[in-house]
């Protein structure tokens, strides 16, 4: 079955031009989709339509998002909350502002399963303990302590790994969680996010601008321009040949050291004409709000 | 680097004891004032008239401070109004900063037309010249202590309002914020739990400027006459009292007037300790 | 080929102002631990580090943003290592940084023109709007460019608005600090080729400071791997990449997530 099915989700700045322009995307229960695209292309937008935290100064205007079969869009805004904080949850990007730096750690962790999933308090601390465990953290119980400026930036997105899977999630939204890490942090990270998913059977959304991080954690991939679909593969297959003129120039695009000819190319100004032609045929074809 | 840390604070325990010390004798010195001031501060004795402080020629034992134009003990007057600034800086402070502090988290968290309205209040009250609308509104609410607080939590507020708002908003952007209302908490639950926290530090600052803000004010006042009767001795009065004896009495003016100083700088000094202290990030 | 750069034992120690007494001076840390290198003119060097590695500091320290604390700096012969400011002064408009936030490195309250003109007048040049003409060209920007703001541009060209700036003066060695890391991959492929044809055509020499080898492949000759302030390899760079010799080396390139789900990477 299928965790999260969005069907011609569009979404725009109120009164302003589209930025998700029907979107379509099929997530099975315990698979990773990477969300890939330039700057601007939307992918960080459909993780945020689906977490219900989009910007006040955008809306959604037409489309489903159903979340384990019911339509998230069709829920009163109270029932919505409760289903997404349920089965839901969110690994940020930036480590240094996603963990609250007035609260201590263990807090940060136990209080929105005790508070809003009505787990006791020892049952929680327990769980949180078992957590940092699982994503290596050495001294759980100093660490669980501590506030977040005392803890190292690699250290602060293990935290918020644990927190993430902390109550069981079916679908964690992960918006470019490794962007501001070192290469070796991020190699850490990304398997341990990989390890966990596996493990957990977690189905994660994976909004990312890094197609080699994509050929690592994913097995099927989004490709965005301008807030549309261009492209829906799995990773072999990408890979092997990308069937979109503009995902094929987006991976030439992407620097592989050990074929340098092969990376670092920009994307042809006829790729982009061509992909801004079919963007234009699409609105056309079907007005979309 | 633990080290580091540790000094810093103690620096910052500095200014914040001494600011701390100040505020507390003076406010155990209002409490006390019946008790403790060595004169009634409302006894005229025409014959003690602008007697100088005890460590000068021509002085009277038991007038410690000397006496203004009328005789009265300069001291016992000055003990008694603080009981005034006090009353004044603790209601008015906490009154002015609780309204705007809860506006400004609104506006700045909720965003929306929630914003827009407080935003736009804000705007036009702005636009009022402050002392005019004091005035004004002392001479309509008719003079007395609960004008003056009823004017300067009116007009202050938007101090508050302001700061806070482009406060909550910058925590508001936060990926925490993101995260608290995806595990499912409400839209006031997470401003309170997530937000405020991080917003209190700034609040705290503007708290302690503000009851800083309200004893001047209410020396203005008093200075033009708008306060409280002028039979209650307050510091504002004294200090328009003594400025038309100043060359035979310079004492009646210069006490009040670093007493008023002191407490002033001991506000603000009290704000910027306690951020420091308390704020988790400095810590 | 002469040498443009010669650096011998280079060390740089900042206060650690968290560990700041009451009284007296900060503690030093020091940040860069003897650093020796060379950097031929004409060529491009990729320098390489993880966070803390002390490559950013490395870099100010060539330009002499900073002042070093021990060792010599040799730039084209002369030793600029403890140079006053003033000094410096006729030899600034020579070496040219290049900042890793273009949007915070370009005033948002001046057109591209004047920004580019703006080092220009303050280095006594003459026929300014005639360069800044030149310089646009040189990074493949339209005339119509001198009459916008930085924020009317997208990240690439605000980038290489800080490339015409730095090129329009005519300098012999050009500093690029983590200029791509914000960009995406095509801006990014494209800055990297302008980059690399303008050290061509231009006979500049370069170091370009990231924290991603493999952004360097392309560009760079030479690669010095920098950690925890020392140096840990230096070496061609086709060399360093076929065939890494330091562990630290080994470790960058193998976290590398390469474009390709047969790597074997875990």
């Amino acid at each position: 079955m299928s965790a999260l099915v969005i069907r011609d989700l569009s979404v725009r700045l109120k009164k302003g031009p589209p930025l998700l322009r029907r979107v379509p995307l099929d997530l099975a229960a315990g698979e990773v989709r990477g969300l890939v695209g330039e700057s601007g292309a939307g992918k960080s937008m459909i993780g945020k339509a689906v977490l219900g935290i989009l910007p006040p100064s955008v809306e959604i205007t037409g489309g489903e998002i159903l979340l384990e079969g019911t339509d998230l869009l069709r829920l009163p805004p109270k029932e919505r909350r409760r289903r997404i904080g349920a089965t839901c949850a969110l690994i940020p990007q930036d480590p240094l502002t996603a963990l609250n730096p007035s609260h201590r750690i263990g807090p940060q962790i136990t209080d929105r399963l005790v508070d809003i999933l009505g787990w006791t308090r020892p049952a929680a601390d327990a769980r949180a303990r078992e957590l940092l465990a699982e994503v290596q953290i050495a001294d759980p119980d100093r660490v669980l302590r501590s506030y977040p400026h005392e803890l190292s930036g690699g250290m602060r997105q293990r935290i918020l790994i644990a927190s993430a899977f902390a109550a069981e999630p079916r679908l964690i939204v992960a918006d470019e969680p490794t962007t501001a890490l070192d290469v070796t942090v991020q190699k850490q990270i990304l398997r341990l996010i990989a390890g966990m998913q596996a493990r957990h059977g977690t189905a994660i959304l994976f909004v990312t601008h890094d197609l080699g991080v994509v050929s690592k954690v994913c097995q099927r991939l989004s490709v965005l321009y301008s807030g549309m679909v261009v492209e829906d593969s799995t990773v072999a297959d990408f890979f092997a040949a990308p069937r979109h003129p503009y995902s094929a120039a987006l991976l030439a695009a992407t620097p592989k050291y050990t074929d340098p000819a092969a990376g670092l190319n920009p994307v042809p100004d006829a790729v982009i004409d061509a992909v801004r032609a079919e963007v234009a045929a699409f609105d056309r074809g079907a007005p979309h709000g | 680097m633990l080290d580091g840390r540790s000094q810093v604070r103690r620096r910052a325990g500095l200014r914040l004891w001494l600011s701390a010390g100040w505020l507390g004798a003076l406010a155990l010195a209002a409490l006390l004032a019946p008790w403790i001031a060595p004169k009634d501060p409302l006894a005229q004795d025409l014959f003690l008239g602008r007697l100088p402080p005890v460590w000068m020629a021509g002085s009277e034992p038991g007038y410690w401070l000397g006496t203004d134009s009328l005789g009265r003990d300069v001291l016992s007057r000055i003990l008694h109004g603080a009981r005034v600034a006090l009353l004044v800086a603790l209601v008015a402070g906490t009154i002015t900063c609780l309204i705007g502090a809860t506006l400004g988290l609104l506006a700045g968290f909720l965003r929306g037309w929630v914003d827009m309205v407080i935003s736009r209040l804000i705007d036009i009250w702005m636009a009022f010249p402050p002392v005019l609308f004091s005035i004004l509104l002392i001479a309509v609410l008719g003079p007395g202590l609960m004008s003056i607080i009823i004017a300067i939590v009116v007009i202050d507020w938007t101090r508050f309002a302001r700061v806070v708002r482009a406060e909550a908003m910058a925590q508001g952007a936060m990926d925490y914020v993101a995260s608290a209302r995806v595990a499912g908490r409400g839209r006031l639950g997470t401003m309170v739990r997530e937000v405020l926290p991080n917003v209190l530090p700034t609040i705290v600052v503007l708290l302690t400027l503000e009851m800083g803000i309200a004893v001047i004010v209410e020396a203005i006042l008093s200075f033009v006459n708008l306060s409280i009767s002028t039979d209650d001795p307050t510091w504002g009065g004294m200090i328009s009292e003594g400025r038309t004896s100043i060359h035979q009495a310079w004492w009646v003016l210069v006490f009040p007037l670093v007493t008023l100083f002191l407490t002033v700088l001991s506000f603000s000094q009290l704000g910027e300790g306690l951020k420091d202290r308390f704020d988790p990030v400095l810590r | 080929m002469a040498d443009l750069y010669q650096i011998q034992d280079l060390r740089l120690s900042l206060a650690d102002m968290t560990a700041k007494p009451l009284l007296g001076a900060a503690p030093k840390i020091e940040i860069l631990k003897g650093l020796s290198f060379t950097i031929p003119k004409g060529s491009a060097v990729g320098i390489v580090g993880g966070s803390g590695s002390g490559k950013s500091t490395l870099g100010r320290a060539l330009v002499r943003l900073l002042e070093p604390s021990g060792g010599t700096i040799r730039f084209d012969g002369a030793d600029i290592t403890h140079l006053s400011d003033a000094a410096l002064r006729p030899l600034r408009r020579r070496f040219q940084m290049i900042f890793q936030d273009p949007m915070s490195s370009l005033n948002p309250r001046h057109r591209v023109g004047t920004i580019i003109a703006e080092p220009l007048r303050l280095h006594g040049f003459t026929d300014i709007p005639t360069r800044v003409t030149r310089a646009l060209d040189q990074v493949g920007l339209p005339q119509a460019f001198a009459m916008r703001f930085p924020h009317e541009l997208s990240g690439g060209q605000r980038q290489r608005v800080g490339i015409a700036r730095a090129i329009a003066l005519e300098p012999d060695f050009i500093l690029a600090d983590e200029i791509v890391s914000g960009l995406d991959v095509s801006s990014q492929a494209q800055v990297l080729n302008l980059l690399e044809r303008l050290v061509r055509d231009l006979g500049l020499t370069l170091a370009f400071i990231s924290h991603d080898l493999s952004v360097i492949r392309r560009l760079c000759q030479q690669t010095i791997v920098l950690h925890q302030g020392r140096i840990v390899e230096n070496r061609p760079t086709p060399d360093l990449f076929a065939d890494p010799l330091a562990d630290y080396t080994q470790e960058l390139l193998s976290a590398i997530p390469l474009p390709d789900p047969a790597q074997p990477w875990g």
